[in-house]
């Protein structure tokens, strides 16, 4: 596959912003987009791989007996889509709720529209097409009943599972109207009738439960991990322990010794930037799990490790913080930063730099994927965010049409960006091409699998300085990130973090600041660098939102108070303005950056907090904000932290306003884990390398935060559910600001700033 | 030939004698409410009860579980306990993804036998050998304590 195939699986890298991307050493890229793109440019939806699809006879069948079966197109990680879409569809067709059963679509974008579930697009992309589809299998019903009667159509109305004809109160079915209404042409444009917000029965309202709800508390949900088939073999691979590295020598016997192994499969190294290849190694194949992890235990394997033996992270740390010392390439200028600087006395100026290491996703479903090959044809089970992507890398691996090649996609156990890669469903394709024609072999990662060679979050420095004269107006803001680039991953040694990052909370910001300049330093990845939740909105907003509040104390000021004047007054301002290209692909008409709206959620966050309240001894508010995926968040965090420097999490207050609010509960949880998620990275995780190998290996070492931890009050504030606006994403954009929170908290708490994650314990 | 006691009736099975529990139940058994996610008995999601206390099937050997009663999640319904705590898991829409939850209401079941009405210290501490990626702590809190106050609502009547 090139990697211009490759770069078009995330909307980020998506048309010529990816092509764009590919050229990392282009001079005068923004200008080469916007012209590539003026003309022709996409937006949002319509800039992904398949589009949307509104069609009512694709997504909803009804039975005779008013069974009404909704297709859910989008893979369940956690987020509620599997729930929140068809939801959407049956209140549109005033379908009653209990009658509707949801099924899984297969890998099918030609069919169904885009399916990677990435990037916050799920409700954003798709609420106003699934808004169409209901619709349109409504009016197709009264069109049915109306004809059945012999009356206007004026004269029927549908209503939960009934068409009524309103002069003579006579009721049809759904059911008896089903194969009608089938045959009733499919409305359109201005002929299709939307429900008005008042008409709602489940958007915006809190009535319906997560469809898997009671099979998951019962152990009766089927997860990727589950899938079982006749005559299933079990294999797990031993990869190199080094990216870039391969096998050097193997030997099997002792291996293939171990009861229940029935073979050894040598799967091919990495060539070139690891995109969504294999890392190559050895697989042992058993008749189960267990038996296939002995006989790896039993594989003796010299590697040869390759150009990325000696990546260090304390040693790449060093190398992190002189690059960000150093100028580098300039993604935002606005005024002259450089001059204000150094014209500034010191006495007015602040400089700190920031540390966010690497993290692992450490999904509780590990990856795993079953392949069964059947003549000129593949059949696979997995979970997977991205069901096409994993089926052109079987195709390609197997050199099957696409077509042939069937992705059932099953629950996901989390994903959090990891299972956008199929790496793992390759691997499987690997075995199941060595094994007997038709056996199903099913490939799962151990957790030492998933840790080890994980798509990590970057490891990042980040450089802020910032002139404040003595009135505490901030006259000059530079910002430098350096940071291995998600490039990497496509275009072998690319360098620097590119717009798509960038725009991830470094450039696009909306102060009033008179001089500006963001700078992105070219430093080298040695690990595979994918996205996590929320992404490079990680590290800058960690930066950002940090150096906000220390300027704030700097200038002796409330936080809260010195966050909303940096801000000014509500406006809506042109990304372009904030030399942002990018806006997540969507519109800059449809989606400017809305400063009224992200004062509105720190006053909300604030104001649930009890920002400004006396608080016990040891104890601090802090105060952090973003804009991501269309989305503005702001979290007051309470920590308590005691002589010791145990640092307790007491209390979070989380604001969000996503625009219209579709499934506010399932919203509200993913604020909750979000938070969670937050403080896990603040707190606790961190994965580090030694001799080009990862330390950590599980839980024990990987520490995510567990219940005694937790903090035992999560508030979260919906604010703003204003459904004239285009919908925001809700799974990204409750972390970024979690963790400055907690450091701005600390500091109000002890006076003592922490700006390396993670946070562990205070000095 | 090994024989397991699991959910009240007899199983057996045909594996080593240091196979751990959980892949004899998944691999071998199709019981897959029973969740790998560790193997080292880090993160709870493969809890099941053996003689009513909570273990870690991943580093379990089948050879320790055999004469011994091994419930699972999908013996839960038919336990008191275990069907209040499921109901309070739907009540409160605990879940996101659910991978874990299988293990999580396992250690909530037995916390509750152990300790009817537990404290939210003794909750923390009882299900925080339990991991949630997606951080579904705050309402695992909220439905042990609301399947408490029914089952003790229950013993009254």
């Amino acid at each position: 596959m090139t990697a211009a195939a490759h770069f078009s699986r995330r909307a980020f890298l998506q048309g010529s912003l990816g092509a764009l991307t590919l050229a990392v050493t282009a001079k005068g890229w923004i200008t080469t987009a916007a012209a590539a793109q003026a003309e022709t440019r996409k937006y949002g939806a319509d800039s992904m791989p398949g589009g949307t699809v509104d069609d009512p006879l694709v997504f909803v069948s009804i039975a005779a007996d008013g069974a009404v079966t909704i297709v859910a197109h989008r893979a369940e990680m956690g987020t509620g889509v599997r729930t929140s879409l068809p939801m959407v569809v049956a209140d549109e067709m005033e379908a009653r709720w209990e009658r509707v059963q949801v099924i899984q679509a297969p890998a099918d974008e030609a069919r169904y529209g885009n399916q990677n579930v990435d990037g916050s697009r799920s409700m954003r992309h798709f609420l106003m097409p699934m808004r169409r589809v209901g619709a349109a299998a409504r009016q197709m019903l009264e069109a049915a009943a109306a004809a059945r009667w012999s009356v206007p159509v004026g004269e029927v109305k549908a209503e939960q599972h009934e068409v009524v004809h309103l002069p003579t109160g006579r009721r049809l079915s759904y059911g008896d109207l089903a194969a009608d209404a089938a045959k009733q042409p499919v409305p359109t444009g201005d002929a299709l009738k939307l429900k008005a917000r008042s008409e709602f029965r489940y958007i915006g309202k809190e009535q319906v439960r997560l469809v898997d709800l009671e099979a998951i508390g019962k152990g009766q949900a089927t997860y990727g991990m589950d899938m079982r088939l006749p005559g299933m073999v079990y294999a797990v691979v031993a990869r190199p322990p080094v990216v870039g590295g391969r096998v050097r020598r193997v030997d099997s016997a002792k291996a293939l010794a171990v009861p229940g192994v029935l073979k050894v499969v040598e799967i091919p190294a990495m060539q070139g930037a690891p995109a969504f290849q294999p890392l190559g190694g050895v697989a042992v194949v058993a008749r189960n799990t267990w038996a296939a992890r002995q006989g790896r235990d039993a594989l003796q394997i010299e590697w040869d490790d390759g150009p990325n033996a000696t990546y260090d992270s304390a040693a790449y740390r060093q190398t992190l913080q002189a690059a960000a010392r150093a100028p580098g390439k300039t993604m935002r200028n606005q005024g002259d930063a450089a001059q204000a600087w150094a014209k500034a006395p010191d006495a007015q100026r602040l400089a700190a730099e920031y540390y966010v290491p690497h993290l692992a996703h450490a999904s509780m479903e590990p990856p795993v994927a079953t392949v069964q090959i059947k003549g000129n044809g593949a059949e696979v089970w997995t979970s997977i965010q991205n069901p096409i992507a994993a089926r052109d890398a079987v195709a390609a691996r197997l050199k099957l049409e696409p077509a042939n090649v069937k992705v059932n996609v099953l629950l996901l156990g989390g994903g959090f960006g990891r299972k956008s890669k199929p790496d793992f469903v390759d691997e499987a394709a690997i075995i199941a091409r060595a094994m007997p024609e038709g056996t199903p072999v099913k490939l799962v990662w151990t957790r030492e699998d998933d840790i080890r060679h994980d798509y990590l979050h970057t490891v990042s420095v980040e450089r802020l300085e910032a002139v404040i004269d003595p009135q505490g107006q901030v006259q000059s803001w530079l910002h430098r990130s350096a940071a291995p680039t998600i490039a990497s991953l496509f275009a072998e040694g690319a360098k620097g973090q590119q717009m798509f990052e960038s725009a991830m909370s470094a450039i696009n910001m909306p102060y009033r600041i008179p001089n500006v300049r963001v700078e992105t330093a070219e430093v080298e990845a040695h690990a595979r660098i994918g996205w996590f939740r929320s992404v490079a909105n990680i590290p800058h907003a960690f930066a950002a939102q940090c150096f906000i509040d220390e300027l704030a104390h700097r200038a002796g000021k409330d936080p809260q108070a010195f966050a909303l004047d940096l801000i000014g007054p509500a406006r809506q301002i042109d990304p372009g303005a904030l030399a942002d290209t990018w806006n997540y692909t969507e519109s800059p008409e449809r989606y400017p950056y809305d400063t009224g709206r992200l004062r509105g959620v720190i006053e909300a966050a604030c104001k649930g907090a009890g920002w400004g309240r006396t608080l016990p001894k040891g104890h601090g508010l802090g105060l952090a904000f973003c804009y991501s995926f269309m989305s503005y968040t702001a979290t007051v965090v309470e920590v308590a932290v005691d002589d010791k420097g145990e640092v307790r999490v007491v209390a979070v207050d989380m604001a969000m306003d996503c625009g219209p609010q579709i499934n506010p509960e399932r919203i509200r949880a993913q604020m909750e884990g979000g938070a969670i998620m937050g403080l896990s990275l603040a707190l606790t995780s961190e994965i580090t390398f030694e001799k080009g190998r990862v330390t950590q290996s599980n839980f024990h070492d990987y520490e995510v935060l567990r219940h005694n931890a937790s903090p035992r009050v999560i508030r979260t504030h919906l604010v703003n559910d204003d459904h004239a606006l285009p919908p925001g994403g809700v799974g990204e954009p409750p972390v970024p600001p979690v963790a400055p929170a907690l450091c701005n908290a600390i500091f109000a708490a002890t006076g003592k700033r922490v700006r390396s994650l993670p946070v562990r314990k205070v000095a | 030939m090994t024989q397991l006691q699991i959910n009240g009736s007899t199983q057996d099975v045909n594996v080593p004698d240091e196979m751990p529990l959980l892949w004899v139940l998944r691999d071998e058994l199709g019981m897959t409410g029973t969740k790998f996610g560790c193997g080292m008995a880090m993160c709870g999601a493969c809890t099941v009860h053996m003689d009513g206390a909570p273990v870690r099937s991943c580093l379990t050997p089948v050879s320790v579980a055999t004469g011994r009663q091994i419930s699972t999640i999908e013996g839960m319904e038919a336990d008191p306990v275990g069907r209040a705590v499921q109901q309070a898991w739907i009540t409160q829409n605990v879940a996101q993804c659910g991978y874990c939850q299988a293990g999580q209401i396992m250690t909530a079941v037995s916390l509750l036998k152990a300790t009817p009405q537990p404290t939210e210290q003794e909750i923390a501490d009882a299900m925080s050998g339990n991991i949630c990626r997606c951080g579904t702590y705050p309402r695992i809190l909220a439905a042990i304590q609301q399947a408490a106050r029914q089952l003790a609502q229950g013993a009254k009547q």
